[in-house]
C-alpha cells in the first residue's frame, strides 16, 4: 500500500477554492497549507482517502452549549478546508452525532466520509440505532458503519454485511481501543468480509506491529488508528521538550506532527482520527498529512524517543 | 462489559472540563435567581442543625429533599444527560435520596441530636463556601458557581452535615456516599485541582459519625414535642 498524491486537476482546483474561502475568513480559520493532504487507497476497493480522519471522543461531546457547538462547526469547517474527508463517531459518544450533524447541515462538505459505530446489544436493535444515527448525522447513508468494541459483533456484523450489499452502507469495519480483545479481533480479521479494523496505536502503543497491522496488509483490510496520542496525554508530556533533529528532515514543527507521521506511515494504516476541539489543532493535524513521511529506520527514532521523553 | 478489568477511569469520562463547566454555567444563568432561594433553603438547614427543634429539623429534611429531587431533575435528567449517558441513573438515585429524606422528616426520632461544629462546619462550607471554588479554578467564573439545592456535590456536602448531625442510620448514608466517590473520579479525571475535597469530606463525615456513635445523645438540650 502505497501513499499517493491526488493528481486529478479538478481535485486541485477545488482545494485551492476551499483555501481561497478559509482565507476570507476571520484568521482563525485560515487554511493549512496549500500543500494537498497526502491519500491512501482503502484496500478492498481502491478509493483514495486522506490519511489524516477526524475523531469526536470528547471534543464533540458539548451537549447543547452553543459556543461549544459553534467551535466545532469551526473545527470542521476547517478539516475539510483542508482536504479531510473521514468523520468519525459513536451513539457512545454522547451529544457528538448530534454536532456533527449540525456541522454537516451548516458546511455540506462535497466529500465527507461518515464512519460511525453500532454499540448496543442485539441485532435488532442495532438497525434502530443506526437509523436514529443517521438522522442525527444528517446523511442520506453511511460510508463506514463499525461494530463499537465488538458488542454483539457476531448478531450485527451479518445485518451491516447485508446492508452493504443492499446498497445501504459502503463499508464495514469492527472497532476496539487500548489494546482490547485484540486475539478476538485478529479471528474476527481472518474469518469475516471486513473492510475496516479501528485500533488505538501510537509511538508508545505499538503491539499491534506484531499480528494485526501484519494480518491487515494480508487480508486487505484498511485500518484506522484512534487514540494517536493517548487521549491527549502524550502531546502534553512531550510539550516544551524540543523536537529532536530529525523532525525537521520530515517536515515536522510540533511534536503531534511527528506523532501523526510516525502512524501513518506505517504501511498498513489507512488513516489516523486525532479528536480536537481546536481549530489550532486541526490545521496542525492536518499538516502532519502532507510532505515527506519518515522511513522505517526514522520511525523506530521518532518511537524511541518518544518513550524516552515522553 | 469483557476484560473490565482493562478499562480505567479515564474510559468512562466522555466529557471534557470546558464542556461540563460551560454546562453549569448555562444551567446557573437559566435558572438564575432560584439561586436566591436555594440560599435561604441552606440557611433552613444550618438552622435546623444549630437549633435541633423537631419542627426545624422536619423543615430541614423536607428543604434537602426538595434539593435532592430538584437536582435529580433539572440537572442530571434535564442537563448533565447532555454529556453524560450515566446521568439517567444519578437521576434516579438522587430521586430515591430525596424519597428517603422525606422518609426521615416524618420518621418519629426520639430526639434531634445537639449540634456538632463538624456537622455545622460541613454544611456551612457546602452553602458558603462551595460557590467560590469555581473562582479557584483556572478560567473559572463566578457564573459556574456550584450552588447548593442547584448542583450535586455541594447538596450532598450540605446533606452529609445534616445526616451527621442527627446520627442518621445507615440506608441514609449509602447514595451520598457513592455520589461523593462518582464525582470525585470524575473531577479527578477532568484534572479539577478541588477533586480530592469531596472524597476527603465523605470521609471526614463518616469518621465523625463513628465517633458520635459512641457518645450518647443529649436529649435534654432538645425541645422535641413527641419526647
Amino acid at each position: 500500500m502505497s501513499l499517493t498524491f491526488p493528481s486529478r486537476r479538478r481535485r486541485l482546483l477545488k482545494l485551492l477554492l476551499s483555501v481561497t474561502g478559509g482565507l476570507a475568513l476571520p484568521s482563525l480559520h485560515a487554511a493549512p497549507a496549500l500543500v494537498p493532504l497526502l491519500t491512501r487507497p482503502i484496500p478492498s476497493t481502491g478509493e483514495q482517502l486522506p490519511v489524516i480522519g477526524l475523531g469526536s471522543w470528547i471534543t464533540f461531546n458539548v451537549g447543547r452549549d452553543p459556543q461549544g457547538r459553534r467551535e466545532s462547526v469551526d473545527v470542521m469547517r476547517q478539516f475539510f478546508a483542508g482536504g479531510g474527508r473521514l468523520v468519525d463517531s459513536s451513539p457512545m459518544y454522547g451529544s457528538a452525532q448530534d454536532v456533527i450533524g449540525e456541522a454537516v447541515q451548516a458546511l455540506k462538505p462535497a466529500r465527507l466520509f461518515s464512519a460511525d459505530k453500532v454499540w448496543v446489544g442485539g441485532g435488532a436493535r442495532g438497525v434502530a440505532q443506526v437509523e436514529a444515527s443517521r438522522k442525527l448525522w444528517r446523511v442520506p447513508r453511511f460510508d463506514l458503519l463499525q461494530v463499537h468494541n465488538l458488542l454483539s459483533w457476531d448478531e450485527h456484523l451479518p445485518i451491516l454485511l447485508a446492508m452493504k450489499r443492499e446498497g445501504r452502507l459502503r463499508y464495514v469495519g469492527i472497532t476496539t481501543s487500548e489494546g482490547r480483545r485484540h486475539a478476538e479481533i485478529e479471528k474476527i480479521m481472518a474469518s469475516q468480509p471486513i473492510d475496516f479494523v479501528q485500533i488505538s496505536y501510537n509511538a508508545l502503543d505499538r503491539d499491534v506491529e506484531q499480528r494485526i497491522l501484519p494480518l491487515a496488509r494480508e487480508r486487505k483490510i484498511g485500518v484506522i488508528v484512534n487514540r494517536p496520542f493517548r487521549q491527549g496525554d502524550l502531546t502534553q508530556s512531550l510539550a516544551g521538550k524540543p523536537l529532536p533533529g530529525w523532525a525537521a528532515d520530515i517536515g515536522c514543527t510540533t511534536w503531534a506532527q511527528a506523532l501523526l507521521k510516525f502512524i501513518v506511515s506505517h504501511p498498513a494504516v489507512t488513516c489516523a482520527i486525532p479528536a480536537t476541539s481546536s481549530v489550532a489543532h486541526v490545521r496542525d493535524n492536518l499538516l502532519a498529512g502532507t510532505g515527506r513521511m519518515p522511513d522505517e529506520t526514522l520511525r523506530k527514532r521518532i518511537a524511541q524517543d518518544a518513550e524516552r521523553l515522553a | 462489559m469483557s476484560e473490565w478489568w482493562t478499562y480505567s477511569l479515564s474510559d468512562f469520562l466522555m466529557f471534557s472540563s470546558r464542556s461540563y463547566y460551560r454546562l453549569i454555567e448555562s444551567y446557573n444563568a437559566a435558572i438564575w435567581p432560584a439561586h436566591v432561594l436555594a440560599l435561604v433553603a441552606g440557611i433552613i438547614v444550618i438552622g435546623a442543625i444549630a437549633q435541633p427543634r423537631q419542627h426545624l429539623r422536619r423543615s430541614a429534611a423536607l428543604v434537602v429533599a426538595a434539593a435532592w429531587g430538584w437536582v435529580a431533575w433539572a440537572y442530571h435528567l434535564e442537563r448533565y444527560a447532555e454529556i453524560n449517558t450515566a446521568a439517567p441513573y444519578f437521576a434516579a438515585a438522587f430521586a430515591v435520596q430525596a424519597l428517603l429524606l422525606c422518609w426521615l422528616a416524618f420518621e418519629p426520632g426520639n430526639a434531634a441530636p445537639a449540634p456538632q461544629r463538624v456537622a455545622l462546619g460541613m454544611t456551612g462550607l457546602a452553602i458558603f463556601a462551595y460557590p467560590l471554588l469555581a473562582l479557584t479554578r483556572d478560567g473559572g467564573t463566578w457564573r459556574q458557581a456550584e450552588v447548593f439545592g442547584i448542583v450535586p456535590d455541594p447538596t450532598v456536602v450540605a446533606t452529609l452535615g445534616l445526616l451527621l448531625a442527627w446520627r442518621a442510620p445507615a440506608i441514609f448514608w449509602l447514595i451520598p456516599m457513592l455520589w461523593c466517590l462518582v464525582s470525585g473520579a470524575t473531577l479527578m479525571e477532568l484534572k479539577i485541582g478541588h477533586a480530592w475535597l469531596l472524597p476527603a469530606l465523605a470521609l471526614t463525615a463518616v469518621v465523625a459519625r463513628i465517633k458520635v456513635r459512641k457518645t450518647p445523645c443529649d436529649v435534654n438540650s432538645t425541645a422535641n414535642p413527641r419526647s
